[in-house]
């Protein structure tokens, strides 16, 4: 049974992120499930556009505000909506499984004695009572959980809750001036800028090894470029220091869905296929007809990627 | 200083994922274990701040007598003591983080790092779970970590970048790659090993909040259609994203 549904927002630089709008549908259709009350929060500074929320199925927000919130802080983030969840005595939440969310959503748990299912990817009512699934072991095996505690909170992976078409109706916003005691502090931000990451892209185009070398590796940049997707790595192209590890795909990277992931030479091993199988559409181009990552791909073309990228990316331009 | 790492013992990456007749468990046969790799970072980010700072570093690890397979490479690596904590039974990451978060504070430690994952649940938390119970800062996923008197300057990776976090001791600090390079234990670090301490003791139970009602095997993916072999197959690669996966 649960008494009201909070979905907590997520802003960066004052502009709501991709996954507030999966949240909020996530939230809505779950609060429907169990006829019960849903509203959403959003922590910071100044935030453009809350009320486009109400597009998903929300109708009422509360932007917990402090000009000390422009950047996130774990301290200061937690206990504000925690005294939040309080306040209007919310007993579940749902929170997107990004960098900010992985961290504010333990910290709340703790705070108010909850319980947790990380990753979920779907979300069911079955009698009354709410069944996460989740991956585990790197997307090998799932498992369905269920939380017993009062204070149940579900942080859910970016890209699987489809936030469906967007409606005209608007929240509205009420703001709330908070108090805080920050005891960590964001001091720089280092935005690689205009960079897509690869766990929030829709698209993403991945070189491995069989790219030849970091120059080489330009030819991934520009299928990306035609595509607007982000560029992705193996883990042996970022051993090898070709790209940075923030671009590495995997069990030791990121996990993502974008709805294509394209692969490039890359063979397929069980750790990178562990963070990507779960796309909706995988291409790969691989000269190698035996490489595993043809087990998973949707279509596959069996050639060399010096000869087939460069046809692509005219055919794309066409 | 008092640095304390808490590390898991978790199936090797290439692990076969085989479920138990129970629904709820893997299939342990034949499956090796690791330290997870993430701790590795962390037992290194441990040894790297002692051996600029000075103090003692404890390992603590929460599970079965296998787990001191993990103590042990720890200890090896140059960790000064170990901790089991002695459990059989499933935990969730709240139950764990209050069981590791009781030790950290009676081993009075003011550092403590942990994986920022571990590669088993995937779970992400308990780190920040630890924190919270011992009202300790926290900054996870972090790859660049500076400790000077009490103040800490650390990086922590975000989507499509990093961020700089300033906070003071007591913290947690959750590693991520990229953070340092976990040293190879030595001979005379595995002799030396040998003789340290590993205190046995049984993990304080607290309640799981969490059930597990049943673990299955993902939809398998069945493998599509390989369109061809050169750059003439591009055309109907094309025309397959557009209308029949409409994805572009
Ligand atoms: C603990 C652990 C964690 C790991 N975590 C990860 C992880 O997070 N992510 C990850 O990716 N890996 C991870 N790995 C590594 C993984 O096992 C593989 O080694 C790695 O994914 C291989 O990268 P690759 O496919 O780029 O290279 P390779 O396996 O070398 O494959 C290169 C491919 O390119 C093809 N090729 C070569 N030339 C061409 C050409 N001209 N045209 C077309 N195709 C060509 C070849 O046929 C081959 O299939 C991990 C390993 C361990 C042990
Ligand atoms: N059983 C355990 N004993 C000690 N530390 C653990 C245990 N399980 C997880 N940890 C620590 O918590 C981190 C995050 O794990 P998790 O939240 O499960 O992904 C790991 O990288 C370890 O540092």
């Amino acid at each position: 049974m649960a008494n009201k549904i909070l979905v907590v927002l997520e802003q960066r630089e004052g502009q709501l992120k991709k996954v507030s709008f999966e949240v909020a549908k996530a939230g809505s259709d779950l609060a429907s499930k169990l006829s019960c009350d849903v509203e959403a929060v959003i922590v910071g500074s100044d935030i453009t556009d809350i009320n486009k929320i109400g597009n998903y199925g929300i109708s009422k927000v509360t932007h917990l505000r402090n000009s000390e919130f422009a950047n996130y802080s774990a301290s200061g983030y937690s206990q504000a909506v925690s005294d939040f969840v309080k306040e209007i005595n919310a007993d579940v939440l749902i929170i997107g499984n990004t960098s900010m969310g992985k961290d504010l959503a333990p910290r709340i748990t703790a705070k108010l004695d909850g319980g947790i299912a990380m990753d979920v990817t779907a979300l069911e009512v079955d009698g009354g009572e709410i069944i996460a699934t989740r991956p585990i072991y790197a997307g090998k095996a799932l498992i369905d959980v269920k939380v017993n505690s009062d204070i149940k909170v579900f942080t859910i992976r970016p890209n699987v809750f489809n936030p469906g078409e967007p409606n005209d109706s608007l929240a509205e916003v009420s703001t709330k001036d908070v108090d805080v005691n920050l005891k960590d502090k964001v001091v720089e931000t280092k935005q690689a800028s205009g960079k897509l990451d690869v766990a929030e892209a829709s698209i993403i185009v991945s070189g491995g090894r069989g790219m030849k070398d970091a120059e080489s590796f330009k030819l991934v940049e520009d299928l990306a470029e035609v595509l607007g997707a982000a560029v992705g790595a193996s883990r042996a192209v970022v051993d090898a220091g070709w790209r940075p590890h923030g671009e590495q795909v995997g069990q030791t990277g990121k996990t993502v869905s974008p709805n294509l992931y394209v692969a490039l030479g890359i063979s397929g091993a069980i750790q990178h296929l562990a963070g990507m199988r779960s796309s909706k559409y995988i291409v790969a181009i691989n000269k190698d007809a035996d490489a595993p990552i043809f087990q998973v791909a949707d279509y596959g073309i069996t050639g060399d990627v010096f000869e087939v990228v460069p046809a692509l990316i005219e055919e794309l331009k066409k | 200083m008092k640095i304390a790492v808490c590390v898991s013992h978790v199936p090797d990456t290439a692990t076969k994922v085989i479920i138990s007749d129970d629904s709820k468990t893997i299939d342990p046969n034949g499956v090796t274990y690791i330290v997870n790799p993430y701790d590795e970072l962390a037992i290194e980010e441990a040894l790297n701040t002692k051996e600029k700072v000075g103090g003692e570093v404890v390992v603590i690890s929460l599970g079965t007598d296998a787990n001191k397979e993990t103590i042990k490479k720890a200890l090896a690596m140059g960790v000064d003591t170990g901790v089991l904590l002695k459990d059989s039974n499933f935990r969730d990451s709240v139950s764990l983080a209050k069981a590791l978060a009781e030790e950290i504070k009676t081993q009075e430690a003011e550092l403590v790092f942990f994986g920022k994952q571990a590669v088993d649940y995937d779970n992400s938390i308990t780190g920040q779970l630890a924190a919270e119970f011992l009202g300790y800062n926290c900054v996870s996923v972090v790859t660049d970590f500076n400790l000077e008197d009490n103040k800490i300057t650390a990086e922590r990776e975000i989507e499509g970048g990093k961020e700089v976090v300033e906070t003071l001791l007591p913290t947690v600090i959750t590693t991520q790659k990229g953070l340092n390079e976990p040293r190879y234990a030595s001979l005379k670090g595995i002799m030396a090993a040998k003789r340290k301490i590993i205190e046995e003791k049984d993990a304080t139970p607290f309640d799981n909040k969490i059930e597990v009602l049943q673990m299955k095997k993902p939809d398998g993916k069945q493998p599509g259609k390989i369109i061809g072999s050169d750059a003439s197959a591009v055309a109907e690669l094309v025309r397959l994203l557009k209308e029949e996966a409409k994805v572009i």
